[in-house]
């Protein structure tokens, strides 16, 4: 019979097949190559796309190292798969940030992406993972409609939204009994959510907005509107400043005599990563943020003792949300015991976790972005030191724009 | 012709005199300094005719410069000497290696080579210094402040700067255009072989050009580093403004980048606090960003050569 002959022809080829493969098994074995395959197949693979170079290099640094170390407390693998990562430098360059997640998705087929710092670049990047499905975490970019109007299932959140950090302060300064504040930011994403957070408690709590001034990021000329501001003598002014421009204005605040006669408030970035270069220029400025220094809890301490072995450097807030997205992970594969197929289960997982964070506690809201606390910090000698919580688990912004699909 | 109250311009006349002459001190004094960073772009854009992109990178380097060199030798009086004569140095060694190889080709070439230069120098700059924000004092010497309002005061430092900026104006004008060194460089920019074959080494003399002009923005850098802290990318920031103030002003001259600096001062100034309504529309604030290149667009095309630029280059 013909088709008899073919079978056993075929039979006889998959013999053949079955004992080279066996051979070169043990070719391997012997040669030191033990279970190529078979670890391949086990490992899951992270893509870190962060800036690496640039002006937010040390950012990035700080996410990866706060996620690896997140990822080695868990043991030697990740329930019980060893994680293996691709890192890529988003140098921090909109243009091309969907053309870079892509290449971490279709060509290293990733199975979580982390990324990014840049909120422009994260655009980018949630454009790819929308249409890919692959689940993402970001560690840091705030922009909002990443956990609003472009909400998705895969989609998560380890760091704020722009306006999550300002909405207490409105409450803060409103509660202090300061009515009239002009608020002054970069006319761009960051600056014009964390400015709307603010006002959002501020007018809530009788407030009133005297002035927006702004100025074209990444202006730094601040002479002329500390001028508008002296000449308005508001009772308090709202800034929103990050980095070097930050810096600068703390110094030019100081310089113009403002300092001690206005009360300046501002998000915690005002004041991070400045105060070694502005000197007493940021003494006694308060800001608020989902971190700071001096959370004298275990957790917080054990974090600090291990990332400072690990690393030799002191950790940052960025680091803490690094760290948060390497245990957000982790909880979602110990649900499925590290079986990255069930991705239903581990989104799951991952919604209805309880991050034992070290700015302590955190849950995921609705929109997948993280209900926290939120610190009043002031600054005193190098240090953002905790002075209280300006708002228990802070879930913002509200999460009526994000249509989740099911 | 009756127009409805809300199709006519509206100005805010919110500010009160005093304010007012806050603020056009405020515009006069940014637009001296935008002069003292477009200063070595005048020379080496508008006299030697190389568009160098890096002029941001020399800046950025002069107010590292600055913060490494207070740091060691224990006051900016000492670091702007010495930071003076290693940007002379590098700016030499810079124009043997790479620029001089630039005269000769077209502008496309000059622009790739500058732009590779920017992304050379941000590394270097980052192996060197690392990525955090630095701050360097003000000398003491300036340290104090001029009361101007009863809650606001004006740095002295500023005004200081000010005035460094209008000694090099001077300096500058005088050199280019009453001495002999000036004629042999404005006859370069011209005829560049004419030159050559009178005699003249302008290979030298060119090298020179170059190193002053990176000196100039190094020291703009180190002068600006107290009251603009030291970051990364910084030189960035600045690198458009420079050539909006050499191309108002008219390439090659000095006097014409004066006049565009301080012109964007005053625009960039009053275009973020005044507030102007036209048909219900809010044009200012909403549009500071912009009112500068507004400004540039505008005077082009009244005069393609810029305020000062002779016909017919």
């Amino acid at each position: 019979m013909p088709n008899d002959m073919q079978n056993d022809k075929k039979g006889a080829k998959r013999r053949e097949l079955i004992k080279a493969a066996g051979a070169a098994g043990l070719l391997a074995a012997g040669g030191g190559l033990t279970n190529l395959s078979l670890a391949q197949s086990a490992k899951v693979k992270v893509g870190l796309m962060l800036p690496y170079t640039g002006t937010f290099a040390q950012l990035g640094v700080a996410i990866a190292n706060g996620f690896k170390l997140a990822i080695s407390e868990q043991g030697k693998t990740l329930a019980g798969r060893e994680v293996e990562y691709v890192t890529l430098d988003d140098e921090s360059d909109p243009p091309k940030g969907a053309d870079r997640a892509n290449q971490l998705v279709t060509r290293d087929k990733v199975d979580l992406l982390v990324g990014t710092v840049h909120s422009g670049v994260q655009m980018g990047i949630v454009k790819i993972v929308r249409e890919s499905g692959v689940l993402h975490i970001i560690p840091n970019a705030g922009v909002e409609a990443a956990t609003g109007q472009l909400c998705a299932p895969n989609i998560f959140r380890s760091s704020f939204a722009n306006g999550q950090p300002a909405y207490p302060m409105g409450k803060v300064v409103a509660d202090r009994g300061l009515k009239n504040v002009v608020t002054l930011a970069w006319r761009y994403g960051a600056g014009e959510e964390s400015v709307a957070g603010f006002k959002d408690s501020f007018l809530k709590g009788g407030g009133k907005i005297v002035k927006e001034l702004w100025l074209p990021f990444p202006n730094v000329e601040f002479q002329s509107l500390l001028t508008e501001i002296a000449s308005l003598k508001p009772d308090a002014v709202f800034v929103f400043f990050a980095g070097g421009g930050a810096a600068k204005f703390l110094t030019d605040w100081k310089a113009a005599g403002l300092k001690g006669r206005i009360p300046l408030f501002g998000t915690g970035f005002l004041t991070e990563g400045v105060l070694e270069a502005v000197g007493d220029a940021a003494e006694g400025i308060e800001t608020t943020l989902h971190y700071g220094d001096g959370i004298d809890t275990p957790k917080n301490r054990a974090f600090r003792l291990a990332y400072a072995k690990a690393f030799k450097l002191q950790p940052d807030v960025y680091a803490v949300q690094g760290y948060d997205a390497g245990l957000l992970f982790a909880a979602g594969m110990k649900a499925v015991k590290g079986d990255i197929s069930k991705k239903k289960e581990i989104i799951a997982a991952m919604r209805a976790a309880t991050i034992d964070s070290p700015r302590g506690k955190v849950t995921m809201s609705k929109s997948q972005n993280p209900i926290q606390d939120m610190y009043l910090r002031k600054v005193v000698g190098q240090e953002n030191r905790v002075t209280g919580v300006a708002m228990k688990a802070l879930d913002y912004p509200p999460s009526g724009t994000c249509k989740m699909p099911a | 012709m009756i127009f409805p109250d809300a199709f006519l311009p509206y100005l805010e006349p919110a500010v009160d005199f005093p304010t007012f002459l806050i603020q056009l001190l405020n515009g006069v004094q940014y637009g001296l300094l935008l002069f003292l960073i477009a200063s070595g772009l005048t020379l080496i854009f508008g006299i030697m005719g190389i568009i160098n992109l890096a002029h941001g990178s020399f800046y950025m380097l002069g107010a590292y410069l600055a913060f490494s060199l207070t740091e060691g030798l224990g006051s900016l009086w000492l670091a702007l000497p010495a930071g003076i004569v290693l940007s002379v140095l590098f700016g030499l060694a810079l124009e043997w290696l790479v620029i001089q190889r630039l005269y000769a080709r077209d502008h496309l070439y000059q622009v790739l080579l500058t732009y590779g230069l920017i992304l050379v120098f941000e590394e270097l700059r980052s192996i060197l210094w690392g990525d955090d924000v630095h701050g360097v004092k003000v000398p003491e010497l300036l340290a104090a402040s001029i009361s101007l309002t009863d809650n606001l005061n004006y740095p002295v430092y500023r005004l200081a700067m000010s005035g460094v900026c209008l000694v090099l104006a001077l300096g500058l004008w005088w050199v280019l255009r009453r001495t002999k060194l000036g004629m042999i460089i404005r006859a370069g920019s011209v005829n560049r072989d004419m030159v050559q074959s009178l005699g003249i080494d302008i290979t030298l003399i060119y090298r020179i050009v170059f190193a002053a002009g990176l000196a100039l923005a190094a020291f703009a850098g180190m002068l600006a580093a107290p009251t603009s802290s030291v970051f990364p990318g910084m030189g960035n920031q600045v690198l458009i403004i420079c050539f909006v103030v050499v191309v108002i002003g008219g390439i090659g001259s000095v006097q014409g980048a004066m006049i565009g600096a301080i012109l964007i001062g005053l625009v960039d100034t009053f275009g973020k606090v005044l507030t102007l309504e036209v048909a219900g529309f809010q044009l200012l604030p909403q549009l500071s960003g912009v009112t500068v290149y507004l400004m540039m667009a505008v005077i082009l095309l009244w005069r393609p050569e810029g305020l000062f630029g002779s016909r017919g280059r």
